[in-house]
C-alpha cells in the first residue's frame, strides 16, 4: 500500500470516524448532563427566539462595549472565511467531498481561493503572534491552543505545496491536474490529523459555540436582560 | 467553622480609611487537610455541574476578550484578573475529572489535579477582584456567562473553607443574627420607632396581613435610614397596604455572595416565609443589587417551587406606581446621571425601570458613556466592599466610575443600590471627589407633590 493509498483509505476512514464519533460524544457529554429547573417567574417567554438571537448577536462586538476585541474579531473573520472558502469553494476540494458524499456544487475561480488562502495564512499568523505577545492570551493559552493552530495551518501549507506553478502576473495559478502523489498524501494526512484532533481540542468550538450562546440567550431572555 | 487568624486579625473596628497597604493573604476556615479542602471544593463544583455549565467550560477559546470588559483588569492590567482565568482551576478540574475526555486527561496527566495551594491563590481572584457584575459575560464571543461561573466557583471555595475572613464573618453573622451588620429585629424595631418620631411618618411593622411586604438592606437600616423614611412617604402617598416584617426584612444575602448555598437558602426563606405569613401579594426589594438577583431570580429555586407572590425591585415598584398614576411628583430640577446596579440592570433585566422613574420626575437625565446594560460596576459589588484587603483593587476600579460620571457633567448622581452608594461614599472620600451618590427612592420621595407637607 502506497502512502497515498493509505491516506485515501484507512487513514481517511479512521479520521472521519474519530471526527464524527468524537464530536458527537463531546456534545453528548455536555447535553446529557441535567438541566436545572428554574422556578422563578420569567419576565419574558420568548426564550427560544432569545437563544437564537444570542447566537446571531455575538457574531460581532457591540458599540456599547466600545467594540472590545474588534481587531481579534476582524482577524478571526479573515481566517475563518478564508478557511471556509478553501474547504468548500476550491474545485479539487469539492471533488474530494463529492467522492465522499456524492454532493457537489460550483467552485469559485481558483484565484479567489488563493486570495482566501492568503487571508487565512496571514490571519492565522497574526493570531499566533497575538497569542504569543499579548499578556492575557499568553496566560490563558495551553497546549491545545498551539497544537490546534498547528493542525489548522498544516493542511493549508501542505495544500500550497501542491500548487506547483509559481505566480506570474496576469497568469492565473491553477492546481496541477496530476499532483505529486507524496505531496498529496502528506496534504491528506495533515487534514486527517486535523479531523482527529477536532473533537479533543478547541476546534470543537465550531459546534459548542451554538450551545453556549443559545443557553446564555435563553437564560438572559428569561430575565429580560440584554443579550 | 472558622477561627479568626491572629496573624491577620479582622479589621472591622479599625477606621475605614486607615488601611494603606492591604495585606496580601489567603484566609482559611476550619481545620481541614489540604486533601479535604480540595475534595470538598470538587464535590461542591460537581454538584453545580449542569448542562449549561458544562457547555461553558467546554467552549472557551482563550481569546481573552473578557479582560477588556473587566474593571479590575482594565485598571490593574494584571492578566490574572482576566475574568475567565478566575475559574481556571475549575476548568482544569472539569477537564480532568468530569469532562468528555476526562479518562484521557487523567491517563496522560494532560491537566494536573487541582491543589489546595492553587485554590488559595485563586481566593483573591474569585473574591477580591470580581464583583460578578457580568460585563465579561456580555462580550464573550462564545456566550459564556463567566459571572455565573464565578458564583459557582465561590460555592466550591466556601465548602473548602477558603474564603476571605471578612466575607465569612459577615455572612455568618447574617445567618446567625439575621443581618450582616447587626441590624437585628430589635435594632430594626428601635430604628423604626426612632424614625417615626423623628420624621413623623408611619412605618408599619409586623402587620398580620398586608398586600405589600417591603424589605430592607441592612446598609439602609444602619447607614442610610432616611431611605426608610422615603419609603414610608412613598407608600403612604400611593396608598398601599404595606408592612415591614421583623421575621423577614433583611434582603441582602451574604450566603449568595460568600458562596454558602445553605445560608443563601435560609436567608431567602426568611423573606419568603414572612411574605407568605402576612399573605402579601407583592414583595418589594430594597435599593440593593444582589438582593434582587438573590430573591427575584434565585428565590423560587431556593423555595423549590414558584413563589406565591410577585417580587419587584423598588425601582420597578416605583415605575409601576407612576405608570398607574399613584405617584404625583414635581419636576426634578437640574441634571442627573444614573448609576446602574449591575445585578438589577445587566444581570436582572430591570434596566429601564429606573429610567422610567426618572422620566416620571421629568429629570434631565445625562447618561454615562456605556450606561444601562453596558454600565461599569462601582467595584464594590459581590461582597468586595466588605473586604478591606481588596480596597486597592476596588478603588482603582472605581476610578473608571469617576471618569464616567464626570463625562456626563450632571449636577446630581443617583442609584438604586445602597451597596453601590457605600462604594461611592468610600471612593469619594478616597479620591477627595466632590460628588455624592444619592438614592433614587429618596429622590422620588423628595419630589412627591405633598412631600413638603409630609415633611412639615
Amino acid at each position: 500500500m502506497s502512502l497515498l493509498e493509505f491516506a485515501r483509505g484507512p487513514a481517511l476512514t479512521v479520521s472521519l470516524l474519530v471526527f464524527f464519533i468524537g464530536t458527537a460524544w463531546r456534545l453528548w457529554a455536555v447535553l446529557r448532563r441535567p438541566r436545572k429547573t428554574d422556578h422563578s417567574a420569567p419576565r419574558r417567554s420568548d426564550t427560544v427566539t432569545g437563544g437564537l438571537r444570542a447566537i446571531w448577536q455575538r457574531m460581532l462586538p457591540r458599540s456599547a462595549y466600545e467594540r472590545i476585541g474588534m481587531t481579534g474579531t476582524i482577524n478571526a473573520y479573515a481566517y475563518h472565511i478564508g478557511i471556509a472558502v478553501i474547504v468548500f469553494a476550491f474545485a479539487p476540494h469539492i471533488g474530494f467531498i463529492e467522492r465522499l458524499t456524492g454532493l457537489s456544487w460550483a467552485a469559485l475561480p481558483d484565484g479567489v481561493t488563493y486570495v482566501a488562502t492568503a487571508f487565512a495564512i496571514v490571519g492565522l499568523v497574526f493570531a499566533l503572534a497575538t497569542r504569543l505577545t499579548d499578556d492575557v492570551q499568553r496566560l490563558l493559552s495551553n497546549f491545545d491552543d498551539y497544537f490546534t493552530w498547528l493542525v489548522t495551518m498544516l493542511p493549508i501549507v501542505t495544500g500550497m505545496a501542491l500548487i506547483e506553478q509559481s505566480y506570474v502576473p496576469a497568469t492565473p495559478m491553477v492546481a496541477p491536474a496530476t499532483p505529486n502523489p507524496t505531496l498529496l498524501a502528506v496534504h491528506l494526512l495533515s487534514l486527517e490529523l486535523m479531523l482527529i484532533w477536532f473533537p479533543f481540542g478547541k476546534l470543537a468550538h465550531a459546534a459548542l459555540v451554538f450551545v453556549s450562546r443559545y443557553r446564555t440567550g435563553v437564560e438572559f431572555t428569561r430575565k429580560g436582560a440584554a443579550l | 467553622m472558622s477561627e479568626l487568624d491572629t496573624k491577620h486579625p479582622l479589621d472591622f473596628d479599625a477606621p475605614r480609611f486607615s488601611i494603606k497597604q492591604p495585606a496580601v493573604r489567603s484566609d482559611e476556615q476550619g481545620h481541614l487537610s489540604d486533601t479535604e479542602r480540595v475534595e470538598r471544593a470538587m464535590k461542591a463544583f460537581a454538584r453545580d455541574m449542569n448542562s449549561t455549565v458544562a457547555a461553558y467550560l467546554e467552549s472557551c477559546v482563550h481569546c481573552g476578550q473578557c479582560a477588556q470588559a473587566c474593571h479590575f483588569y482594565v485598571t490593574s492590567q494584571d492578566p490574572r484578573h482576566t475574568p475567565i482565568w478566575k475559574i481556571e482551576p475549575f476548568k482544569q478540574a472539569w477537564k480532568r475529572e468530569a469532562g468528555p475526555f476526562a479518562w484521557l486527561t487523567r491517563t496522560f496527566n494532560l491537566k494536573p489535579a487541582v491543589t489546595a495551594d492553587q485554590l488559595r491563590e485563586w481566593q483573591e481572584l474569585l473574591y477580591d477582584s470580581c464583583t460578578m457584575c457580568g460585563r465579561c459575560s456580555m462580550v464573550c464571543p462564545m456566550g459564556i456567562d463567566i459571572a455565573a461561573l464565578v458564583g459557582l466557583a465561590r460555592h466550591a471555595m466556601f465548602e473548602a473553607g477558603l474564603i476571605p475572613h471578612e466575607l465569612w464573618a459577615v455572612a455568618e453573622r447574617a445567618e446567625r443574627e439575621g443581618s450582616p451588620l447587626g441590624a437585628t429585629p430589635a435594632v430594626l424595631k428601635e430604628r423604626v420607632e426612632w424614625l417615626e418620631d423623628e420624621h413623623e411618618v408611619e412605618i408599619p411593622l409586623d402587620k398580620p396581613t398586608a398586600e405589600v411586604m417591603v424589605t430592607l438592606s441592612s446598609i439602609e437600616i444602619m447607614k442610610y435610614p432616611v431611605s426608610i423614611v422615603a419609603l414610608a412617604r412613598v407608600m403612604k402617598h400611593a396608598g398601599y397596604d404595606w408592612t415591614l416584617r421583623s421575621d423577614g426584612y433583611e434582603a441582602t444575602n451574604f450566603g449568595l455572595l460568600s458562596g454558602n448555598l445553605e445560608w443563601q437558602k435560609d436567608l431567602s426563606l426568611r423573606l419568603i416565609r414572612a411574605a407568605v405569613a402576612c399573605q402579601a401579594k407583592l414583595l418589594v426589594l430594597p435599593e440593593c443589587g444582589h438582593a434582587y438577583g438573590a430573591l427575584r431570580w434565585q428565590g423560587a429555586n431556593m423555595y423549590g417551587q414558584p413563589l406565591p407572590f410577585e417580587v419587584l425591585h423598588i425601582t420597578e415598584f416605583l415605575a409601576r406606581a407612576m405608570r398607574e398614576g399613584k405617584l404625583q411628583t414635581q419636576g426634578m430640577k437640574g441634571s442627573v446621571t444614573y448609576h446602574d446596579p449591575c445585578q438589577v440592570s445587566r444581570r436582572g433585566g430591570a434596566t429601564q425601570a429606573a429610567r422610567e422613574v426618572l422620566a416620571g420626575l421629568r429629570a434631565d437625565l445625562r447618561e454615562m458613556p456605556q450606561a444601562g446594560d453596558a454600565n461599569w460596576c462601582c467595584g464594590g459589588g459581590g461582597g468586595v466592599v466588605t473586604l478591606h484587603r481588596a480596597d486597592e483593587h476596588r478603588r482603582r476600579a472605581f476610578s473608571i466610575k469617576v471618569k464616567q460620571v464626570e463625562q456626563t457633567g450632571a449636577d446630581q448622581l443617583v442609584t438604586s443600590c445602597s451597596n453601590c452608594r457605600l462604594s461611592f461614599d468610600d471612593g469619594q472620600a478616597h479620591y477627595h471627589w466632590d460628588r455624592k451618590m444619592g438614592s433614587l427612592l429618596e429622590t422620588v420621595a423628595e419630589h412627591l407633590q405633598d412631600a413638603s407637607a409630609a415633611r412639615g
